[in-house]
């Protein structure tokens, strides 16, 4: 009894001693609960609408309040409308004038769009109503995830594995020796970063390629635009991945903490549950992720063709992003790399002929 | 050329891990560290290799190019083999075709590990691995070199191997400044410096140290005063800074022997663990 007893107080010991699992304990156990009671709704309460056409006033007036109308354009036509859809400044879009009204869906937000045919159908006896579901017309749930996996495996490569790959210089020793070899620390940076970008550019066109030809997967929008959005986002889970080293010891804490990162992504990014279905303490964490703003790109290029100046909004966040985030970590990582420039020369001192650190 | 570290001062949060320590290293000439744990070794070390800001005082040392470093650590990385880590540090330096390949082999054979050319690295033993990590510290011949305890926890015939390697740079004209828990090592070296808690305690070559030791060591089966004794085999040791056996002495706190006792001739460990003792005794931690 007194050896278990003994046991048992060391390990508590050395769990108080442990901040990161203990709020793996404490705070995951919390994280989950509000996610899962704030964030896990697949309903979608209200789709953004748009009405076009010159009776775009009579067929607003007798729209159910699920549908809100964001956007009126009595001069509009079906072009307009698909542009709006392709935009994603709505998610269904009615086109009067004719008979039956055609009702645009965007099927690339996927849980509006089965919400809005299902409330379709239900109108559809008031109202004469066509419903064409565009760009993902058969409501595939691959259609919508690929894209977003695509962020995923992307966001693994970034935070998690080149964390390992930073953090294990620090634990062998060997960051240490790399410091007084004569190599400038950014050229030490992006020498460890720049295979990390290779293999998860890599990895990128393989899943992309492979998501097309087993999911049928369209890849309707422009490939380089694409591919300037993923290195973006590249650049600010490789900044996370280079941040979470310099705040970890040991490949262990690396892992652990790139958990912390990697779990709201997954949960609250929109790729899982929609972000407009979210209760709104919630849903303002997703619009500070990163994978969020990837998502949305991908999406829109893969699936709606959209073209950059539609979304500039996730392409300016997501530089900004890169620039604070990959800045700030790679500053950090200089730091221990060049401690002895940190160093200001002391009152009195004379600084000698050959030196490399003088106080 | 003799680079040096003067009246260095560095502060790792409130401890004091150098407090005004000044060390000269002549080129062609090895100077040995030694002292216990936590007595400032490698954070000395360090500082002459340009990873710990000083506080107070001024380094010199050679720009990097010239700076050849093994850390205590293993030196080398595990997942690369002996042969890739060589080309990696070389490649840092410049090296390159015939130049690297002939440096390489130089290097390989002189440190007897040709046959483990392909292996990787984590699958050496801890002597293969410390050799390694000095073929990688001297591979561009640097003109200061910087060896953070090289021999610790490595067998004797090693030992033997990297004292060669040692020897043999500094034969060629590098400035060698290396940190050891082996005393006897320290003896070999051209100049020894003994730090404790961050201070010089003595410096100079082994003969010098020797001659500037004052006081008494005696050999007893029982110590009169606890605190300044210590064991050497089956007998214990004991230090008396005020000297002479046949001078009377104050029986409350005697700092000389009492008549009668056996005083020996101090080597080198008895010389540092009586002067850690004397300082840890006069001077509150």
């Amino acid at each position: 009894m007194l050896v278990m007893r003994a046991m048992m107080v060391k390990e508590f010991r050395e769990l108080v001693r442990d901040r990161r699992t203990l709020a793996m304990l404490i705070v995951m156990p919390l994280l989950l609960l509000v996610i899962f009671g704030y964030a896990a709704n697949f309903y979608v309460s209200s789709v953004k609408t748009a009405v076009v056409g010159p009776q775009a006033s009579q067929v607003i007036k007798m729209l159910p309040s699920f549908f809100d109308v964001t956007v009126t354009e009595p001069a509009g036509t079906q072009a307009d409308a698909q542009t709006l859809l392709r935009d994603n400044k709505a998610d269904v879009a009615f086109v009067t004038g004719t008979t039956p009204v055609p009702a645009l869906v965007n099927g690339s937000n996927l849980f509006a769009a089965q919400s809005a045919v299902a409330a379709l159908n239900k109108a559809g006896d008031q109202l004469k109503i066509e419903t064409q579901v565009l760009y993902n017309p058969g409501l595939k749930t691959s259609w919508v995830m690929v894209p977003a996996i695509i962020g995923l495996i992307l966001t693994f490569i970034g935070t998690i594995i080149t964390s390992i790959g930073m953090v294990r210089e620090r634990e062998t020793g060997t960051l240490e020796q790399l410091a007084v070899m004569p190599i400038r620390p950014s050229r030490v940076i992006l020498g460890k970063i720049a295979p990390y970008f290779l293999v998860a550019a890599l990895d990128m066109i393989i899943v992309t390629v492979l998501g097309i030809v087993l999911f049928s997967v369209p890849f309707n929008g422009n490939p380089f635009a694409f591919a300037l959005g993923a290195a973006i986002f590249l650049f600010v889970v490789l900044g996370l991945g280079v941040f979470i080293s310099t705040i970890s010891q040991t490949v262990g804490q690396a892992i652990q903490t790139a958990f912390f990162f990697l779990l709201p992504q997954i949960l609250l990014s929109g790729m899982i549950f929609p972000l407009e279905a979210m209760a709104a303490g919630v849903r303002w964490i997703g619009y500070l992720l990163p994978l969020t703003y990837f998502t949305m790109i991908s999406q829109g290029i893969m699936l709606r063709g959209a073209p950059i100046a539609s979304l500039w909004l996730p392409f300016v966040v997501l530089t900004a992003m890169a620039v604070v985030v990959f800045t700030g970590a790679t500053l950090r990582f200089r730091r221990d790399l060049a401690p002895g420039r940190s160093a200001s020369p002391a009152a009195g001192q004379p600084a000698a002929a050959e030196t490399v650190g003088t106080a | 050329m003799t680079y040096s570290v003067r009246s260095a001062t560095v502060r790792l949060g409130p401890a004091v891990a150098l407090d005004d320590v000044t060390v000269e290293v002549p080129g062609g000439s090895v100077v040995a560290v030694v002292g216990g744990d936590g007595a400032g070794k490698s954070t000395l070390l360090r500082a002459l290799a340009g990873e710990v800001s000083l506080d107070a005082g001024t380094v010199e040392a050679p720009p990097k190019q010239r700076l050849g470093y093994l850390p205590a650590s293993s030196g080398s990385w595990a997942a690369l083999t002996v042969t890739q880590n060589i080309d990696f540090v070389a490649g840092i330096y410049g090296l390159a075709g015939d130049e690297l390949t002939a440096r390489r082999a130089e290097l390989l054979d002189r440190a007897a590990l040709t046959p483990a050319a392909g292996r990787l690295a984590a699958q050496l033993s801890g002597g293969m691995r410390r050799k390694l990590g000095f073929v990688m510290a001297i591979v561009h011949r640097p003109a200061l070199l910087i060896l953070d305890e090289p021999t610790t926890g490595i067998d004797p015939v090693s030992r033997i191997d990297l004292w060669r390697l040692i020897s043999e740079a500094a034969a060629s004209g590098a400035a060698v400044l290396m940190s050891t828990t082996y005393l006897d090592e320290a003896e070999r070296a051209a100049q020894l410096v003994v730090l404790d808690r961050g201070r010089v305690l003595v410096q100079g070559s082994y003969d010098q140290v020797r001659a500037g030791f004052a006081g008494v060591v005696t050999r007893s089966d029982q110590p009169v005063r606890a605190g300044w004794a210590w064991r050497r085999g089956r007998v214990l040791h004991e230090y008396w800074p005020g000297g002479d056996p046949s001078a009377p002495s104050d029986h409350s706190a005697p700092s000389s022997p009492p008549a009668g006792t056996t005083a020996v001739e101090p080597d080198l460990e008895d010389i540092v663990i009586a002067l850690s003792l004397a300082r840890r005794n006069t001077v509150p931690s």
